[in-house]
C-alpha cells in the first residue's frame, strides 16, 4: 500500500503510440520525494547530455507533488520538467490549477512524455484508460478554447487539460503550457510539448489518494488554516503591502500600483518612471481593473484567490494571475486596458508574460536604434498597441521577424548581431527576467540571482525580509513570532540588519550569513517542489505556514515514512545538486552563474567572489561551480561522481577545477 | 392528521455562490470525511457536495446530494441570472439517471449529505475558508407524522417502479371507468 503517492508513472512513447503504467520504487520516494526531486532523478538517468531539447530522447515529464491530493491546503502544483531549448539546461516550470490532483485521483504521479508523434495528438487519461487521440482539428487553436472544445468532445465537464497555444505549436522558445487558471511558463516547455506534436493531456479521475495516518494528517492541516486565518487577520507591518500577506502578490486584488510601476522597468527593462503614478491613473486603472474583473479565483482546495477572471470588451474571458497584469502594459509603455487585452491573446497563443512583452520591447528597440529597419517590419501599424499586437502574432506564427524573435531576446540578437547582443541585456543563462535595475548590490540577491537555477528571482527569494526594517524595535517586534526559521541564528541576523552604517548592505549581512540566508530560502522552494505545495502558502511570503518545521510531519503522516528536519533538509540538498548536475553535464559552469551586467549600478567585484566562492564551498561545489565528488557520495549521489569522472567533468584524484576555470574570466553576453 | 406539537431542527447550509472561489476544498473535505476510517482516503468524486463549476463562464454553484430518484424528470429547466444562463440541472441536488453526481465511483450506488452527523458543523463548511458555504441550525415546529399505512407503502413503492405520473394516470383511468 502506498500512501500520498499512488506509486504508479505513466509512461508514453509518442512515436511508437505506446502507453505503459509503470510501478515505481518506493525508495525513491524517500530519498527524492516526488515531484521534481523524482523528476530530476528520472532526467538525470535517461536524458543524456547529448541529447537535444527538440529531439525524441528529451522527455517531458508532468508531476504531481508528493502530497498533491491530500487535503493540504494549496497543495496543487505541477511540476513539469524537460530540457529547455532556450537555456539548453534544466526547466522546471510549475504551475497550480487544477492538474496535479487529477492526475493522483486518475492513479498515476507522473505523466512521463517521450518520442515524437508524426502528427497532432492529445492524450486522454480517464483512470486505467489512456487513449493518444488525434488533434489536427485543434492545430492552431488558443490553449483556452483547445481545453474548452475536448471537454466537450469527450463530454467531460470535469476533466483537467493542459494544453499549448499556437506558440507551443510553432515551437517558441518562451512557448506556455495553459491550464486551468494556471500555466507553466518558464523555460519554453510549451515549445517541448508542441515538438513532441503533443496539443495536450487530459485527464479525469475518480480514485482514491490514501493518508497513512489519517488523523494525525489532518490535525497538521488544521493548524495551517488556523495560522492562515491568523495570517490573513494580521500583515506583516513595515514591508510593503504584496509582501505583507500569503498567497502569491495578490496583483488580482490591488488597485495600489505605485511601488511596481515607479520601480520596476518600463520598456526593454529600460526606463524607470519616479512619478508615473498620480491620481488620474489611479482613477483610470481602477476603473479598468473593476470592469473587467469578474470574480477573485483560486486553485484547487486554496482559499487566497490569487487570480482572477478577465474579461476584456469584446474578447472571451480568461484567467489571469499575477505580475502579468503589467508587464505587456509596462513593456509597451502603455496603460492597463491594453494589458489586459494582449493578455489574453497571449494566454491563448501559450507565452510567457515574462520574456513575451520583453522581447517585443526588444524588437522595437532594435528598430529605434537602426540595427532593424522597417523592412524587417512589413506591414506593421503605426500605432504603438497595435505594434505589440502585430509582433506577437508574427512570434507566434513564426513569421518574418517573429521567427528570430521566437527565439528569445539572447538567441535572435546572436542571429541578428550588428551589436544586438548589448540590447539583450535582462538575461540570465539565455533566459529574460523581471524587468528590475537597481542601484546598489544587494549580496543576498547578488548569490539568488547567480545561482537559482529556476533562473527566476521569485522563485528562490522568501522567508527573509527584503530589506531591514528601521528600527531595532521592529525588527524586535517581527523576529518575536518568527518560528519558522530553522535556526534562531536568522533573528539574530535580522535583529543586527541596519538600513545605514556598518552593519548594512552591502557588507552586511556578511558573506556567511549570506550563505546562511540564501541557502534557507532556496531550500524552501525545493521541498514545496518536490510536495507539490505552493510557493504562495510557503517559501515565498513571510512568516508562511509551511514551514521546516512541520514539513516533516506532514510527510511522514502523509506518505508514511520517517521524517526529520535533518533528513527532510538532506532529501533536497541531494535533489537540489541533482538539478545541478544535470546542468553541468551540459556545460554550465561558474562563468554561467551571474546576474544581468546592469541589474545593479553599484558594483563591489571583491566582494562578489567572495560571496561565490564561499557559497559554493558552503553547497560542496568546487571554485567552477561543480558538485565536488565528496559532497556527492556524501549525498548518495556517487553515480553522478562516476559520471562527471568519465567525462573529464571532475578528476579521479582531486576537486580541482577542470580548465574550464579559463573561460570564467570572460563570459558570455 | 392534526397531531401533537412537535419541535424539529432543521440544518441549513447557506451558500453563498458570489464567494465561492471554485477551489473545490469542500468536495475533498467531504470525501475525507466520509472515507473509513475517516479521512484514511481522498477522493472528491465520491463527495457529497460538488461544484458546479465553470469559470469562463463564472459559474460557481457549490450543490448537495439530496435524495436518491430512479427516474428522471419529464421535463427540465434552465435558469438566466444575471445574465449568467446555468446548465440543465444545476441546482438540482437529485442523485439521478440522467448525470453522474452523486454517485460512488465504483458501485455507482447514490450518495446522499448527511450534514456530517456527529460534527458542530459539516466539514465543508469547516473548510470552506472563504466563508461561501454558512451553517444555520434552528428548531421549527413540527406535526408529528403518522406512520404510513399500508397503502401509501404500496403506492410509493409502484410510484417507485413506474413513475408518478404514470401512476396517477393509471388511478384516474381507474377513476373514470369506475364512474362509467
Amino acid at each position: 500500500m502506498r500512501y500520498a503517492e499512488t506509486g504508479f508513472y505513466l509512461e508514453v512513447d509518442l512515436s511508437r503510440g505506446n502507453v505503459e503504467r509503470v510501478a515505481t520504487d518506493p525508495k525513491e520516494t524517500e530519498l527524492y520525494l516526488g515531484g521534481l526531486g523524482t523528476n530530476a532523478k528520472i532526467l538525470w538517468d535517461r536524458v543524456p547530455p547529448e541529447a537535444e531539447p527538440f529531439s525524441p530522447e528529451n522527455l517531458l515529464i508532468f508531476s504531481a507533488g508528493l502530497l498533491c491530493g491530500t487535503p493540504a491546503t494549496g497543495c496543487n502544483r505541477t511540476i513539469v520538467s524537460t530540457i529547455s531549448p532556450q537555456t539548453r539546461l534544466m526547466a522546471f516550470s510549475m504551475m497550480g490549477g487544477f492538474f496535479a490532483p487529477e492526475l493522483k485521483y486518475a492513479g498515476y504521479d507522473k505523466v512521463i512524455i517521450r518520442g515524437q508523434s508524426p502528427k497532432l495528438v492529445y492524450l486522454w487519461i480517464n483512470n486505467d484508460k489512456v487513449e493518444i487521440r488525434d488533434a489536427t482539428h485543434l492545430a492552431g487553436k488558443g490553449a483556452v478554447e483547445t481545453a474548452e472544445l475536448i471537454k466537450k468532445e469527450l463530454k467531460e465537464p470535469n476533466a483537467q487539460v493542459a494544453a499549448i497555444g499556437l506558440a507551443g505549436e510553432n515551437r517558441v522558445f518562451f512557448a506556455s503550457i495553459e491550464q486551468g487558471r494556471s500555466s507553466a511558463s518558464r523555460g519554453g516547455i510549451g515549445a517541448v510539448m508542441g515538438d513532441k506534436g503533443l496539443k495536450a493531456i487530459v485527464v479525469r479521475g475518480t480514485k482514491d489518494v490514501s493518508l497513512a495516518r489519517p488523523a494525525e494528517f489532518m490535525n497538521l492541516c488544521e493548524d495551517v488554516a488556523q495560522y492562515i486565518k491568523f495570517r490573513n487577520q494580521n500583515p506583516i507591518p513595515n514591508v510593503m503591502p504584496i509582501l505583507a500577506g500569503l498567497g502569491s502578490p495578490q496583483e488580482m486584488k490591488v488597485h495600489d500600483e505605485k511601488w511596481h510601476t515607479e520601480n520596476f522597468m518600463w520598456g526593454n527593462s529600460r526606463l524607470r518612471r519616479k512619478d508615473f503614478w498620480n491620481e488620474d491613473i489611479a482613477r483610470e486603472w481602477t476603473e479598468t481593473l473593476d470592469s473587467m474583473r469578474r470574480r477573485l479565483i483560486s486553485c484547487y482546495n486554496c482559499p487566497m484567490t490569487c487570480g482572477a477572471t478577465i474579461a476584456p470588451p469584446g474578447r472571451p474571458t480568461y484567467m489571469m494571475k499575477c505580475f502579468s497584469k503589467l508587464t505587456y502594459t509596462m513593456a509597451a509603455m502603455s496603460d492597463l486596458e491594453f494589458g489586459l487585452g494582449i493578455a489574453q491573446s497571449a494566454t491563448e497563443y501559450g507565452v510567457d508574460g515574462f520574456s513575451a512583452p520583453q522581447v517585443m520591447a526588444f524588437a522595437l528597440e532594435l528598430l529605434e536604434e537602426g540595427i532593424l529597419t522597417a523592412e524587417d517590419f512589413p506591414g506593421m501599424p503605426e500605432d504603438n498597441e497595435g505594434r505589440f499586437y502585430w509582433l506577437l502574432d508574427r512570434i507566434v506564427r513564426r513569421e518574418g521577424i517573429g521567427d528570430i524573435l521566437a527565439n528569445g531576446t539572447y538567441w535572435a540578437a546572436k542571429q541578428i548581431g550588428k551589436g544586438a547582443e548589448k540590447f539583450a541585456h535582462n538575461n540570465i543563462k539565455k533566459h529574460e527576467q523581471l524587468p528590475l535595475k537597481l542601484s546598489m548590490l544587494n549580496p543576498i540577491y547578488f548569490l539568488m540571482y547567480c545561482t537559482g537555477e529556476k533562473i527566476n528571482i521569485t522563485q528562490i527569494e522568501g522567508q527573509f525580509p527584503q530589506a531591514p526594517f528601521f528600527t531595532l524595535e521592529e525588527r524586535q517586534e517581527f523576529v518575536k513570532d518568527w518560528f519558522q526559521v530553522p535556526d534562531d541564528k536568522f533573528k539574530q541576523y535580522f535583529l543586527e540588519w541596519e538600513p545605514r552604517g556598518e552593519k548594512s548592505m552591502p557588507f552586511f549581512p556578511t558573506v556567511q550569513m549570506c550563505c546562511d540566508i540564501v541557502d534557507w530560502q532556496e531550500r524552501m522552494h525545493y521541498i514545496d517542489d518536490a510536495l507539490g505545495m505552493c510557493a504562495g502558502l510557503s517559501s515565498f511570503p513571510l512568516k508562511p505556514p509551511y514551514h521546516i518545521h512541520n514539513y516533516p510531519k506532514f510527510i511522514s503522516a502523509g506518505a508514511g515514512f520517517d521524517m526529520d528536519e535533518e533528513k527532510l533538509t538532506q532529501a533536497a540538498k541531494r535533489y537540489r545538486t541533482l538539478v545541478r548536475a544535470i546542468n553541468i553535464s551540459r556545460g554550465m559552469r561558474r562563468k554561467d552563474d551571474k546576474p544581468p551586467e546592469n541589474h545593479w549600478k553599484k558594483r563591489f567585484p571583491e566582494l562578489e567572489k567572495e560571496l561565490l566562492d564561499t557559497y559554493y564551498k558552503f553547497k560542496g561545489w568546487n571554485q567552477d561551480g561543480i558538485p565536488t565528488k565528496e559532497s556527492l557520495i556524501e549525498l548518495g549521489l556517487g553515480f553522478v561522481a562516476d559520471e562527471f569522472i568519465k567525462r573529464g567533468i571532475l578528476r579521479e584524484d582531486d576537486d580541482t577545477p577542470s580548465q574550464e576555470m579559463a573561460a570564467a574570466a570572460g563570459g558570455e553576453v | 392528521m392534526a397531531g401533537d406539537k412537535k419541535k424539529k431542527i432543521v440544518k441549513t447550509i447557506k451558500v453563498n455562490a458570489d464567494k465561492c472561489n471554485g477551489c473545490r476544498a469542500c468536495e475533498l473535505a467531504c470525501s475525507s470525511f466520509h472515507a473509513e476510517p475517516r479521512y484514511s482516503s481522498n477522493n472528491p468524486a465520491r463527495s457529497r457536495i460538488r461544484v458546479v463549476r465553470d469559470p469562463l463562464r463564472d459559474i460557481y454553484v457549490p450543490i448537495y446530494a439530496g435524495e436518491y430518484t430512479p427516474s428522471e424528470c419529464l421535463g427540465r429547466d434552465k435558469y438566466v441570472l444575471d445574465g449568467k444562463e446555468y446548465d440543465e440541472c444545476a441546482f438540482c441536488r437529485a442523485a439521478c439517471p440522467s448525470r453522474d453526481l452523486f454517485k460512488e465511483p465504483d458501485s455507482k450506488l447514490p450518495l446522499k449529505c448527511d450534514m456530517c452527523e456527529g460534527e458542530e458543523v459539516p466539514l465543508c463548511v469547516k473548510w470552506c475558508l472563504v466563508d461561501a458555504l454558512e451553517y444555520e441550525q434552528r428548531e421549527e415546529d413540527a406535526e408529528e407524522e403518522e406512520p404510513a399505512g399500508e397503502m401509501e407503502l404500496g403506492l410509493e413503492a409502484l410510484a417507485r417502479k413506474h413513475g408518478l405520473r404514470s401512476l396517477v394516470d393509471a388511478v384516474a383511468r381507474m377513476a373514470s371507468s369506475d364512474k362509467a
